[in-house]
């Protein structure tokens, strides 16, 4: 039995909470047995002990201690919901690498085109963006370590941040019940320095990123046929919208509404078309769900969103 | 149970018991007693099952690997240990039997409002209960209680199809169960019962039976919207079929978060009945102890989402239901602090109620404290799924809850039997019950602490010393749970009979004979004193 790690600033904050909501209860329980205990002994039907009368305005002393538990509890809470609000604040320029989940395993891809099973390598002192999708049940990435756990959904992108200053290696769990071989859907996450860090990418370095990988998906696919992409891209902008510069702009849509072209939109956006249609396009555009794998939308979605806006478009409105 | 052993115990008088002698006017009672008999019957059976799933399970976490049996074989019994504990021993377990013995007999009533329809959920719970084993035996289930999406709907092996099925019937059971406490409660109470004399163990009942009502309908609607898509894959919860899993989640919770105090709740009641009884003292604070029945029955309708915070809903609905969840936890602190109150200068006698009862404290106190940790969104979000959750809800719905349950089993044994229980032995069994179960569950909130998840057939290495302790603690618990069962039983052949009032209580059920002729009172009875009238010695001089 060896004492958890805490292998980031977070975890320790965490730990702080935890130490103090321990401390509450502690007192709290020692108070109620220690009451108990005195009463029961005082009180025993035999001990001859003159009771005197028996207190009045009962009231009074119910309004104290239903206002002392409210204030104590809100307390609890306010750090508490302070601490889970800062964890999922986006965090600048951060390296995002993609989890994949499936019956029973976990899929990791980096970037530059590295892969990897059941295991995660993360450089220290850097915010990681982790963007976790499930290609079958609800899984959920765990690192105890970390102090952080999140859902993984299927046909969905959901964000989960690091930022470890502890190298090491540390338990990855599949903490959300996901069927037959659950208890082994585990894995290691290891923290290394800058350049290790670096050193371990270029041992471990693909051949071609995602990026690339991606665009040759986009091609096969068929995806230019209708999308203008990039300088050199072929397609229009008649039947489909451009894909230049899309990644984190505004989209009109057709209902009158605008959302943020982010990751979890342009992968909807692929396997649901027909959910959010780009304002004065018609819903043309077939679902690609069940065509494409979550593998290789990880590489489409890097691809688009490495289209830079081009020049000209940015300059008119 | 058998009504022989019982025959001639009291020549002196007829009785429920003795009314009748054959199987029929057993199975076809529609008098509340016996249908709690029935009941009684039927939930020993399926604790002892559920709980025999869970020494398995504890058997095979003494090892890292899994001592005896595989994952999918681990998955199935903790599926059927759950399956079975709560939807038939947990929910059902202390309204069906001691509340639909007493529920009459303390408000001077003949029978249940509707005691055909009393019956009818007995058979309802008992159909849905069998379709629900012979599938969990058949071939086993393996989604966890939970029937989490879109893993129940496409991907789970097994017969998921008849335990969903076993488990709405045994949802209608409950329905017409609250349904039938809380016309009887409102239409049925004797002359002089007026709200606020009501024992508070009916309160919490009626808090429990709105929430049989209003929430069961819920589970009913997600149960059938699985079996619609496991069948005719319709697309209400695979994304993959344009669904949404999280939908089946808040449809789950809305219902299951109130059934957590659907368990409780009635134990509450037990508690305030016993506490009181045994200081020999007039309760403090009754209207709030009411009150904070009813408050909790309504504010839990409202916290299902903190079982969500990790589940990617929004973050400004976890931040409210964080708050709403501390906020329900102020109307269970109220009770605690009034039961202390309650024991102030009390005359307080040691018979094995009240030593389960201040158990009760005990292992409440502790869960309820553990609560704030995961009501807490930073911590929560460590100790979500872990075995911290585990041991949390486990002192209170297996700690505090079947303490309860056992605290009004002796306390209105003698009323129910007609004999007394042996009292040493009570009192072994409860503090055997209290020891056992820390034993069992404290170090698992330590396990949760380190990381260690849920529903793991094999785990790290580092957790073994920790799993090791809690199923030495687990071979004491059961020990102490199956010593109830033999001296219990012992007692309804051979305990010594008992008088009609043997803790000099209040309440109405004291006023008739031990056990009670079928129609319960000669007359009805009508009440002219407040509820728990304990005189002080310097009243009892004066008058």
């Amino acid at each position: 039995m060896t004492l958890l790690p805490a292998a980031s600033a977070y975890a320790r904050e965490v730990d702080w909470l935890l130490v103090s909501l321990l401390g509450i209860s502690l007192l709290v329980l020692a108070l109620v047995l220690g009451l108990m205990a005195v009463y029961v002994v005082r009180y025993r039907y035999d001990s001859g002990l003159d009771r005197g009368a028996l207190a009045t305005k009962t009231w009074r002393i119910e309004v104290a201690w239903t206002a002392a538990t409210l204030l104590g509890f809100f307390g609890l809470f306010i750090w508490g919901a302070n601490l889970f609000v800062r964890m999922y604040q986006p965090k600048s320029d951060p390296l995002t690498i993609n989890v994949i989940a499936k019956q029973w395993m976990w899929k990791i891809e980096y970037p530059g085109g590295q892969r990897e099973i059941n295991a995660l390598h993360i450089p220290t002192d850097r915010d990681v963006q982790l963007l976790l999708t499930s290609e079958d049940v609800i899984h959920d990435f765990g690192v105890p370590a970390f102090r952080v756990k999140r859902d993984v959904l299927p046909g969905r992108y959901e964000a989960l941040w690091l930022r470890s200053d502890r190298p090491g290696t540390y338990h990855l769990f599949c903490d959300q019940f996901c069927g037959t071989d659950h208890a082994s859907m585990v894995g290691t996450v290891t923290v290394m320095s800058g350049p290790d860090y670096q050193k371990w990418l270029e041992s471990n370095g693909a051949s071609v990123g995602l990026v690339v990988e991606g665009h040759t998906l986009f091609i096969k696919y068929g995806c230019g046929g209708c999308h203008q992409n990039g300088l050199s891209g072929g397609g229009g902008t008649v039947r489909a919208p451009s894909l230049n510069g899309l990644y984190n702009s505004p989209v009109p849509l057709s209902d009158g509404s605008t959302v943020i072209a982010d990751d979890r939109y342009i992968h909807d956006s692929i396997l649901y078309p027909q959910q959010q249609i780009v304002a004065s396009y018609a819903p043309v555009m077939p679902s690609f769900n069940g065509v494409i794998s979550e593998e290789e939308l990880v590489k489409i979605i890097a691809y688009v969103k490495s289209l830079a806006p081009r020049v000209a478009e940015a300059s008119t409105p | 149970m058998s009504a022989a052993g019982l025959v001639g115990l009291d020549a002196a008088h007829d009785n429920y018991l003795t009314d009748e002698k054959t199987i029929g006017s057993w199975l076809l009672t529609t008098d509340h007693k016996r249908i709690a008999l029935l009941y009684f019957a039927s939930i020993t059976a399926f604790f002892f099952l559920g709980g025999a799933a869970a020494a398995l399970m504890r058997l095979n976490l003494l090892t890292p690997n899994g001592l005896i049996v595989d994952h999918e074989t681990y998955n199935r019994l903790f599926t059927m240990h759950g399956v079975i504990m709560v939807w038939f021993f947990l929910v059902p377990a202390i309204p069906v039997t001691l509340g639909n013995f007493v529920t009459p007999l303390m408000i001077g009533a003949r029978d249940l409002a509707f005691p055909r329809i009393n019956l009818m959920s007995w058979y309802l719970f008992m159909a849905g209960g069998i379709i629900a084993l012979v599938g969990l035996f058949a071939g086993g289930v393996d989604t966890g209680w939970t029937f989490y999406t879109p893993l129940s709907t496409q991907y789970a092996k097994g017969y998921v199809t008849l335990v969903c099925c076993g488990i709405i019937l045994s949802g209608y059971s409950s329905i017409a169960t609250g349904l039938n406490f809380i016309v009887t409660i409102h239409k049925l109470r004797a002359p002089g019962m007026t709200w606020y004399r009501l024992p508070l163990f009916l309160w919490s009942l009626y808090a429990t039976s709105v929430i049989y009502v209003l929430a069961t309908p819920v589970l009913a609607m997600a149960m059938v919207l699985i079996l619609f898509e496991r069948i005719f894959r319709v697309g209400v919860f695979d994304p993959a079929l344009g669904g949404d899993p999280l939908l089946f989640q808040h449809l789950f919770w809305f219902y299951s978060h109130p059934a957590v105090y659907i368990m409780i709740l009635p134990g509450f009641g037990v508690v305030s009945e016993v506490i009181t009884a045994f200081s020999r003292k007039s309760i403090f604070g009754y209207r709030f102890i009411a009150w904070s029945s009813v408050s909790i029955a309504v504010i839990s309708f409202f916290v299902w989402g903190h079982h969500m915070f990790v589940a990617g809903t929004s973050l400004y609905s976890s931040v409210v239901f964080s708050l709403l969840s501390f906020i329900v936890a102020v109307p269970s602190a109220i009770k605690v602090f009034n039961w202390l109150g309650t024991l102030h200068k009390g005359f307080i006698h040691f018979n094995a109620p009240m030593l389960y009862a201040l158990g009760f404290i005990g292992l409440f106190t502790m869960g309820g404290l553990t609560g704030l940790f995961v009501a807490s969104l930073g911590a929560d979000v460590h100790l979500h799924d872990t075995y911290f959750v585990v041991a949390h809800f486990h002192y209170i719905m297996v700690g505090a809850m079947v303490s309860a349950f056992f605290a009004g089993l002796h306390y209105w044994w003698p009323k129910i039997t007609g004999r007394m229980y042996p009292e040493v032995w009570g009192q072994i069994a409860a503090v055997m019950i209290f020891f056992g179960f820390n034993l069992t569950f404290f170090p698992q909130f330590i396990l949760g602490y380190e990381g260690m998840p849920r529903r793991y057939g094999s785990y790290a290495p580092e957790y073994q010393v920790l799993n090791v302790l809690s199923s030495c603690g687990s071979t004491i618990l059961a020990v102490a749970y199956l010593l109830p069962l033999t001296y219990l039983t012992w007692s309804l052949f051979r305990g010594a009979s008992a008088p009609a009032n043997p803790w000099a209580a209040t309440g109405l059920e004291w006023q008739t004979q031990s056990p009670p002729r079928t129609e319960n009172f000669s007359s009805t009875p009508v009440v002219t004193d407040p509820p728990y009238y304990y005189p002080r010695p310097e009243e009892r001089q004066h008058v």
